[in-house]
């Protein structure tokens, strides 16, 4: 019997409606691909920055937190005050805050992370951030005072770092599988080795974020993340792993490329005790011998900012002193026969994964080797280089870029594996730390930069880069990478 | 018949055991602390202490073997290093991806090969055969990742028939998840469709030269008729012993596709411990790998005796 003709109208406008719901609920789901995927779902256990790539500012919060621009903005605390002599943080936490189970977050959770954090048996991989608190004491249910042995003009930023975050003791049982925080998206579901989901928190305390649900993707290889954008299977891949395709993308109207910086400094550490790179004229030479922007051209298809010390620069502390270590092989010859090597010498340089390090070796290898320097290049997996490198401190160079937010302190560790021991930068360092003025901790960041910048201790080579290709619709990506993470909560698709 | 499984019985065994030694040995041997990999640079030593002795690495090599052959035993394969979650449920789930692959490669691969190779064998020596043997040596040699990436560029990109990867998961239905692995079957499938196609030529045509066929043939049978009920069945004891081979190898061996297609299967998950020095998954991971492999080939032997009456009746 043939379909009368209105409920033939009737079901093809029900199916016109729902096609038309369809694609408007589109646009408030997201898909990120990352490449790496997060060993487990706690960031406050684990040194991997996947883990804070999908959760830090979306489902975990702190203190404080970092903004886009890098700065440190109120975060779960809305203000604090600071006690004349520096060492007493009172933090007034924000009201109406809850877990994604529907329990209250107040003072009792802040103790209990800060305390679980700073515990004997914690199992927090950046303890040293809470080494000098002393006390953590509950005033009220919305206020925390936090006692350190000395002042630490860092403080405030080391509370913005995903270890740190706010956690619940009813949810901590599960936090690896099943991690419950108090951010504008809650966590919904996790397939290992392919995606994970996250929903709108509908009771979030702050501004409401803008997309209905978003789904972390894990694409490892170059190539299937190259396939994965074009064939528009995910919406945005952040730090994009085929640099070499960038134009490609640019020039499809589809797409938007982001090129931002991160905390990232990629250098060619060196080992200060092994001679001869114990002496300042050899690292001087190795400095001049190596052609920043060649590395940058050839290893990172020219994404990436040449740096002439530990630190990034697009912060407003930065001091450009890359004229110091400027590429000029006929110095770098005369410094190495000044040195004693005018026939030059032998060393090993030993490569993690990466391939800034792997591909920019082989350049710097080039460099050196045009020199005199001949370098036994050996390729090692992670695991390797920290037992070798990291640990052991048997290799004479090595490329690595450290991503920690305002490291330049490492620089202080006379054991850290470069084995850097200067006892005026030492003393800098104690200073910075207790310092809270702005302008003296300025001039003090600087003053650092140039030590180390004179005393040659790494070839500093550039600032990672990360570049973020995404559908051109997307709107609140961030550019820079001020700390691991993917800040979904003001990310929204234009129409 | 039973002497025969009972001596195929005590070989499995005796593989598997002398399997564990070696898996054991190997991994153990590999450098690197998966505990200070796991905390990372910045990690202080009491930290990475205290994990070690959690992951139970503090233990002597030998009872650390003994531990984890104890707990296989009894199905407890035993908590990741990284994920700190069950092994053997993380095998389950990764199973689903790699089981239902590896099956409908393997399927995709006897659907070519069988009628190419029967077409090759009633052809041979004319211009049919040669073609066959011409495609079939393409198939050979192409490289099945190479093969992979062309089939995303054409299928995925360009027409957008299928995803370029991933997995889409059964929870929405059967033939959305086939649709997720139709690609990364497709590029296994094409090379062992070769091989075993030319296996499956060659075996024919050496039964095709046995007495009685010309004897079936001298008896009034028709060419297809003698192909069908005499020929096929004793040519497929070869064929048998490969396909078991490549249920293995696409077991275990599509670790590649399954990079190009970022499936989360049983390959990436071994990959992936590797790299983070996740030594139990790998161990334990490993181990049932090889248990899958020594068990088809019982089963194929197994069929082996179904199929050839003489095996029956050994002594």
């Amino acid at each position: 019997m043939p379909i009368k003709t209105g409920r033939l109208l009737r079901i093809s406008a029900a199916a016109l409606a729902l096609t038309g719901g369809a694609v408007a609920a589109a646009q408030s789901d997201l898909t990120v691909a990352l490449q790496l995927e997060p060993p487990h779902l706690d960031p406050t256990s684990a040194a991997a920055g996947a883990i804070d790539s999908v959760l830090y500012s979306n489902v975990f919060e702190g203190l404080t937190r970092f903004a886009s621009d890098g700065s440190i903005i109120p975060g779960l605390a809305k203000s604090w005050e600071i006690s004349e002599d520096g060492t007493s943080y009172t933090f007034h936490l924000n009201a109406g805050v809850t877990f994604h189970d529907g329990s209250s977050m107040d003072a009792q959770d802040v103790k209990f992370s800060l305390d679980r954090a700073r515990g004997e048996d914690s199992a927090n991989a950046q303890k040293a951030l809470f080494a000098g608190i002393t006390d953590v004491s509950v005033v009220d249910p919305l206020t925390v005072k936090v006692s350190l042995d000395a002042a630490n003009g860092s403080f405030l930023f080391n509370m913005a770092w995903g270890d740190a975050v706010i956690v619940a003791p009813e949810t901590i049982e599960n936090i690896k599988t099943n991690p419950v925080g108090t951010g504008a998206f809650e966590f919904s579901n996790w397939v290992q080795g392919d995606r994970i989901e996250l929903t709108r928190n509908a009771d979030y305390w702050g501004t409401p974020a803008a997309l209905e649900s978003a789904t972390f993707k894990f694409i490892s290889d170059p190539t299937a993340g190259f396939a994965a954008m074009m064939a528009e299977d995910v919406d945005a891949f952040v730090n994009f792993p085929a640099p070499e395709n960038l134009p490609q993308f640019e020039a499809d109207p589809r797409f938007q490329v982001i090129v931002g910086s991160t905390e990232g400094e990629t250098i060619l550490s060196t080992n200060n005790k092994m001679p001869p790179l114990d002496n300042v004229k050899v690292r001087k030479a190795i400095a001049h011998a190596i052609d920043r922007q060649a590395i940058i051209d050839g290893a990172m298809f020219g994404v990436g900012t040449p740096i002439g010390t530990h630190f990034a620069p697009h912060h407003p502390d930065y001091l450009d002193l890359t004229a110091n270590s400027a590429y000029d092989p006929d110095l770098a010859k005369q410094l190495l026969a000044e040195a004693g090597f005018e026939n030059g010498f032998e060393t090993t340089l030993k490569l993690p994964p990466p391939s800034y390090a792997r591909r920019g070796g082989e350049i710097i290898a080039a460099q050196l080797r045009a020199v005199g320097i001949q370098t036994e290049i050996s390729n090692l997996e992670w695991a390797q280089w920290l037992e070798q490198v990291f640990r052991g401190k048997d290799y004479g160079l090595t490329i690595v870029s450290h991503t920690e937010p305002m490291d330049i302190g490492i620089y202080a560790r006379p054991d850290y594996y470069f084995q850097y021991d200067n006892p005026a930068f030492q003393t800098l360092m104690t200073d910075l730390r207790s310092e809270s003025d702005p302008a003296t901790r300025s001039a003090m960041l600087q003053n650092a930069q140039t030590i180390i910048s004179g005393d040659y201790v790494n070839g500093f080579l550039f600032e990672l880069a990360v570049p973020t290709v995404a559908n051109a619709k997307i709107r609140g990506l961030w550019e820079n990478a001020p700390t691991q993470a993917t800040d979904l909560t003001g990310v929204s698709w234009a129409n | 018949m039973i002497p025969y499984i009972f001596k195929r019985l005590l070989s499995l065994l005796i593989s598997l055991c002398l399997a564990s030694i070696v898996i054991f040995t190997v991994v153990e041997v590999a450098p690197g602390d998966p505990a200070a990999f796991m905390l990372g640079i910045n990690a202080q030593d009491d930290t990475i202490l205290a994990l070690r002795k959690e992951l139970g690495l503090d233990q002597g090599k030998f009872a650390r073997y003994l531990s984890w052959i104890g707990g296989m035993l009894s199905g407890d394969f035993g908590l990741s290093y990284t994920y700190r979650s069950p092994i053997a449920d993380m095998v389950g789930e990764r199973l689903w991806v790699s089981l239902p692959l590896a099956l409908y490669a393997l399927g995709l691969s006897v659907l070519i090969a069988f009628p190419t190779g029967l077409y090759a064998a009633a052809q041979r020596g004319k211009r049919g055969d040669a073609m066959v043997m011409g495609a079939t040596q393409l198939g050979i040699a192409i490289p099945n990742f190479w093969f992979a990436m062309i089939l995303v560029v054409i299928f995925a990109i360009k027409l957008r028939w299928f995803s370029a990867g991933g997995f889409a998961g059964w929870d929405d239905g059967v033939f959305s998840g086939l649709k997720s692995l139709t690609l990364p079957a497709i590029a296994l499938a094409l090379p062992q469709a070769a091989i075993l196609s030319r296996v499956m030529r060659s075996a024919l045509i050496e039964t095709l030269g046995e007495d009685y066929i010309r004897t079936a043939r001298a008896k009034g049978l028709s060419k297809r008729a003698t192909l069908w009920h005499h020929a096929l069945r004793n040519a497929l004891i070869p064929v048998l012993t490969i396909i078991g081979l490549q249920f293995s190898f696409l077991m275990a061996g599509a670790i590649i596709i399954e990079q190009v297609f970022f499936l989360p299967g049983l390959g990436r998950l071994v990959f992936q411990a590797i790299t983070q020095r996740d030594l139990i998954v790998v161990e334990s991971v490993v181990m049932l790998l090889v248990f899958a492999v020594i068990m088809v080939n019982f089963l194929v032997d197994l069929a082996y005796a179904a199929v050839d009456p003489r095996l029956r009746s050994q002594a």
